[in-house]
């Protein structure tokens, strides 16, 4: 595919470097010139330096044959007026927004075609949010990813000692829930996957990602290990967008203690949030923690836009007492360095929000692309068309299917109902399937197995 | 002080407006018959004649004013104005003391209600007319009015509005115009006033009295046509009615303006303070009907409802009228109903007293004390409705209380050394500061301040101009560093 993509920040750079990896073309525009040749020499990529809103620029950088336009700039303004002129002048068949202001969401009317012609938007802080929220919901999980707009939802989380299903084989789960279908979709023990079977013992330390409806997390979870008491004091450091958006998002249910370095953000924040307590101070100040009581904190999310500041206040936070701290950090470099080890959970901005991205550049018609394990594994939702004879899933039993090494089906959704996929079940047209691939060189092959074969027509 | 000619100029301009006022019980004189026609045309032509007299001499300082001017102007106004309004009550009533006529009509005009006449109900209808059309004008202001309907008044809209109008935010105003802003609230309060008079006539009053409630209701007076007030009725579909259209002007009335414009009820759950006053009120009147049941003033609790509600919105919302002799109830409901009125109505509303919202903001204060000793690093804005309040608020809202307090405690002191009782002079001063009229002792529901000395009734009159003025206004006239260059 050729793909122009406007603005290096965050969000431009880490979607470069995927779609780069993904065989597509990619052509960089930005304003600054250093950030480009940065991109330029770890990626093969073309870049182009000027104002990502001007049509000479976007004619420079090729639009006339682009499939896809990828604003994301700083400037919601910048994005959209991009994707207008995309649209009006070069025709792009593809033109995604990042927009993050809550005002200019609140009026679709705004995206359609007859105004600025977004056809998608995308607001990588408030995927962040919702992920974040959903591992305080949860507190026991590492991940809790959702399809089919809620319905199911991928789980990963950490078997430990005292768990019912710890030290049984996977088959034992039906015999012990005889009312919740769920499916374990793979397991890591020591970093390396290990195929489910029904009689693949789980032990303690395993990282088990189960897809299951969403309303029975919670019972699949209690299987895993011994449940804490659901979270009640949140602690969040660094008061940018995504601190901000979480505690907007929590406040009313949890207690929320937000601290902040920058004092005029602090005012800021305190005027915008009702029942947070802003606090001001260096989030690396152990009697700052002490005295707002870090014992007591049940979730700690270090959200500061410096990762070394994310880490050192998480491991302060843990040490202090605080029962699970979630650190923010974009180096990947650092994520794997960290997570597991005393930081609960690594968040990798990037990974997060990529899978947003990927559903728009995927072949075949993908609903919805979840990164896993930071992008070495991915949890696909696919919708199956045709029939019998178009298509190589579509009429066919789950073990009838060709699926390749590494990849497994976890569940479908039939017109808003759950079927936990088991092998006897058949897929039918329309159905969105929920593939759960280990590793990311088999994707293709699973997106070609989805799309309907050309000898048809 | 050229510059305060400036200020005479200006005043002559008001009196030639505020003579206009005349023409309301000069047709209630037409009507009725009533002896006065001539009285009041007379009063009418001497105000009309000083004030062009004034606006004559001073014609060449005709010009902006100051800030300081504009406070001088208002003070000055608020003076003189119920100075000239004394002139029908003195020609009509010839045994009635300048001293007496000057309570009367500042009572009137700062909404007080407090009355020294004795015999209402046989007072002539156009003298009676006159004392409610008073607290009418007052309630909404008089330099409010002249601000809505005298742009080219040349002289600082804006300061004069803040001068007058209650309340510790004035900045927010409603249209881009300030003349827009009082023109709209004045015809806010028009229409309610006629709504009122509409609704008390259909439950039962006759038109004239009508007029004279729905004038004293508005302005959260409380002068009756009738010496024994609302009693004389004897009727708790008026009294409901009243109670309703209290609750009414307690509220801020750029809410009901905000209702009118936007064409919703939202205005007023988004109105933090009137939300706040009408529940305290509401809550109140429940305890207090409670507390005379339990100790049998009254051996139907409907009945200690009624009497209850009534006599406390009624002194609550500063309005001052009875159905009944509260001051024979137990001492808790009178002094928790003047409580209540220091404290009840709403910033821009036509009651008296602190303010709700000053309240509010202090409350929210001492919690951010709290907080502050708790969490030494916490940054606490205080917000009322969603919206910051800056500490440069705070903090006048502080030293507000404090003038009040000071003020308060002053003027009892200098009515215990006039020689009257504690219960009296301290529910006088609460009930002339807070515009509220009757207070307890002498001065109670079934007596009235004409048992007072004249140096004791200058002293209430003082209390009411300051009261209405909101303390600062008056006070600022008196500080050195006013007349400092």
């Amino acid at each position: 595919m050729n793909i122009i993509i406007l603005g290096t920040g965050q969000v431009g750079s880490t979607v470069a470097e995927s779609l780069v990896s993904e065989a597509n073309d990619i052509t960089v525009v930005d304003l600054d010139a250093d950030k480009l040749k940065l991109l330029q020499d770890r990626l093969d990529l073309r870049t182009l330096v000027g104002n990502a809103s001007h049509p000479s620029v976007l004619e420079q950088a090729g639009i006339a044959d682009a499939d896809m336009l990828l604003a994301v700039t700083q400037s919601d303004e910048v994005n959209m007026v991009a994707c207008k002129l995309a649209a009006s002048l070069y025709n792009t068949p593809t033109k995604i927004a990042r927009i993050r202001s809550a005002d200019y969401l609140a009026h679709p009317v705004i995206f359609d075609s007859n105004n600025f012609c977004v056809d998608f938007s995308i607001c990588p802080e408030q995927i962040l949010t919702d992920y974040i929220c959903k591992l305080i919901e949860f507190p026991e999980a590492l991940q809790v990813l959702e399809f089919a707009g809620g319905k199911v939802s991928l789980v990963a989380v950490r078997a430990i000692e005292g768990g019912p299903l710890v030290g049984q084989p996977l088959s034992f789960m039906r015999t012990h829930l005889p009312h919740v279908d769920a499916r374990v979709a793979a397991i890591f023990r020591q970093d390396r996957s290990i195929l489910p079977q029904g009689d693949t013992v789980i032990e303690a330390g395993d990282e088990v990602f189960f897809i299951a409806a969403t309303e029975n997390i919670r019972s699949v979870l209690k299987e895993m290990r011994r449940m804490d008491k659901p979270a009640k004091r949140v602690m969040i450091v660094g008061g940018g967008n995504i601190g901000r958006r979480l505690a907007l998002a929590l406040e009313q249910i949890y207690q929320v203690k937000l601290i902040e370095y920058n004092k005029t953000s602090c005012q800021r924040l305190a005027s915008e949030l009702s029942k947070t307590l802003v606090l001001h101070g260096d989030c690396t100040d152990e009697n700052l923690l002490r005295s707002e009581n870090i014992e007591d904190v049940d979730v700690f999310c270090a959200l500061t836009n410096d990762d070394e500041n994310n880490i050192m206040s998480s491991l302060l936070a843990k040490n202090g007492g605080a029962r699970k701290v979630v650190a923010l950090i974009n180096r990947s470099a650092y994520v794997g360095l960290v997570q597991g080890g005393k930081i609960d959970i690594a968040l990798s901005p990037a990974h997060v929000t990529i899978g947003s991205l990927l559903a728009h550049v995927r072949q075949g018609d993908v609903a919805a692309v979840h990164s896993l394990r930071r992008g070495a594994a991915e949890a696909l939702e696919l919708v199956a068309h045709g029939d019998r004879d178009s298509s190589k899933v579509v009429g066919r039993r789950i073990d009838e299917i060709d699926l390749p090494e590494g990849a497994n089906i976890g569940a479908m959704v039939r017109n808003g109902v759950v079927i936990i996929a088991h092998h006897e079940r058949m897929i039918e047209t329309d159905d969105h399937v929920i593939v759960f691939v280990i590793d990311k060189k088999i994707i293709r092959k699973v997106e070609k197995l989805f799309q309907i074969g050309v000898g048809f027509f | 002080m050229y510059r305060s000619l400036t200020v005479i100029n200006a005043l002559g301009l008001m009196l030639v407006l505020f003579s206009m006022t005349f023409l309301l019980p000069i047709i209630t004189a037409l009507i009725y018959h009533d002896g006065t026609l001539l009285n009041f045309t007379e009063a009418m032509l001497i105000t009309f004649l000083c004030g062009v007299l004034m606006w004559g001499l001073t014609y060449r300082h005709k010009g902006e004013l100051s800030i300081r001017h504009g406070y001088l102007l208002v003070v000055v106004m608020w003076t003189t104005i119920p100075a000239f309004a004394t002139l029908p009550l003195l020609m009509v009533l010839h045994n009635l003391s300048f001293t007496d006529a000057y309570f009367e009509t500042m009572s009137g005009l700062t909404t007080s209600g407090g009355t020294v006449l004795v015999g209402l109900d046989n007072l002539p209808q156009a003298i009676n007319l006159w004392r409610h059309e008073l607290v009418w004008l007052g309630g909404m202001g008089i330099i409010v009015l002249v601000v809505a309907i005298m742009p080219l008044l040349g002289i600082g809209g804006r300061q004069l509005y803040k001068a007058e109008t209650p309340g510790p935010m004035k900045d927010a105003t409603l249209t881009p115009r300030i003349t827009e802003t009082a023109r709209s609230l004045w015809l806010v309060y028009l229409g309610i006033t006629l709504a009122c008079i509409a609704s008390l006539k259909i439950a039962g009053m006759i038109w004239f009295d009508a007029v004279c409630h729905a004038f004293s209701v508005m302005g959260l007076g409380g002068f009756s046509t009738h010496d024994i007030s609302i009693e004389y009725f004897h009727s708790p579909l008026i009294e409901f009615v009243l109670i309703v259209f209290m609750l009414v002007a307690v509220v801020n009335f750029a809410t009901h303006f905000l209702v009118v414009r936007q064409k919703s009820l939202r205005p007023y759950f988004k109105d933090v303070e009137g939300r706040s006053s009408v529940l305290l009120l509401l809550c109140s009147c429940l305890a207090v009907a409670i507390i005379l049941w339990w100790h049998g003033t009254y051996s139907n609790f409907w009945t200690a409802l009624r009497f209850a509600s009534f006599n406390l919105v009624s002194i609550a919302t500063s309005a001052g009228y009875a159905n009944t002799d509260f001051g024979l109830w137990p001492i808790f409901a009178p002094l928790w109903m003047l409580f209540l009125s220091s404290i009840g109505a709403s910033s821009g509303s036509t009651g008296g007293g602190i303010k709700m919202i000053r309240t509010i903001i202090l409350f929210k204060q001492a919690g951010r004390e709290f907080t502050k000793i708790l969490h030494p690093s916490a940054i606490a804005p205080m917000k009322i409705g969603g919206a910051v309040i800056p500490n440069n608020i705070v903090f006048s809202v502080l030293a507000f209380i404090f003038l009040y307090f000071m003020s308060v405690v002053m003027l009892v002191f200098i009515m215990l050394l006039s020689g009257l009782d504690f219960i009296t002079a301290f529910t006088a001063v609460i009930a002339s500061i807070n515009n509220v009229g009757p207070g307890l002792g002498q001065v109670g529901p079934a007596s009235n301040y004409s048992g007072l000395t004249d140096f004791q009734t200058w002293v209430c009159t003082l209390a009411m101009l300051i009261g209405r003025l909101e303390i600062v206004t008056l006070l600022i006239i008196f500080t050195p560093k006013f007349w400092k260059r």
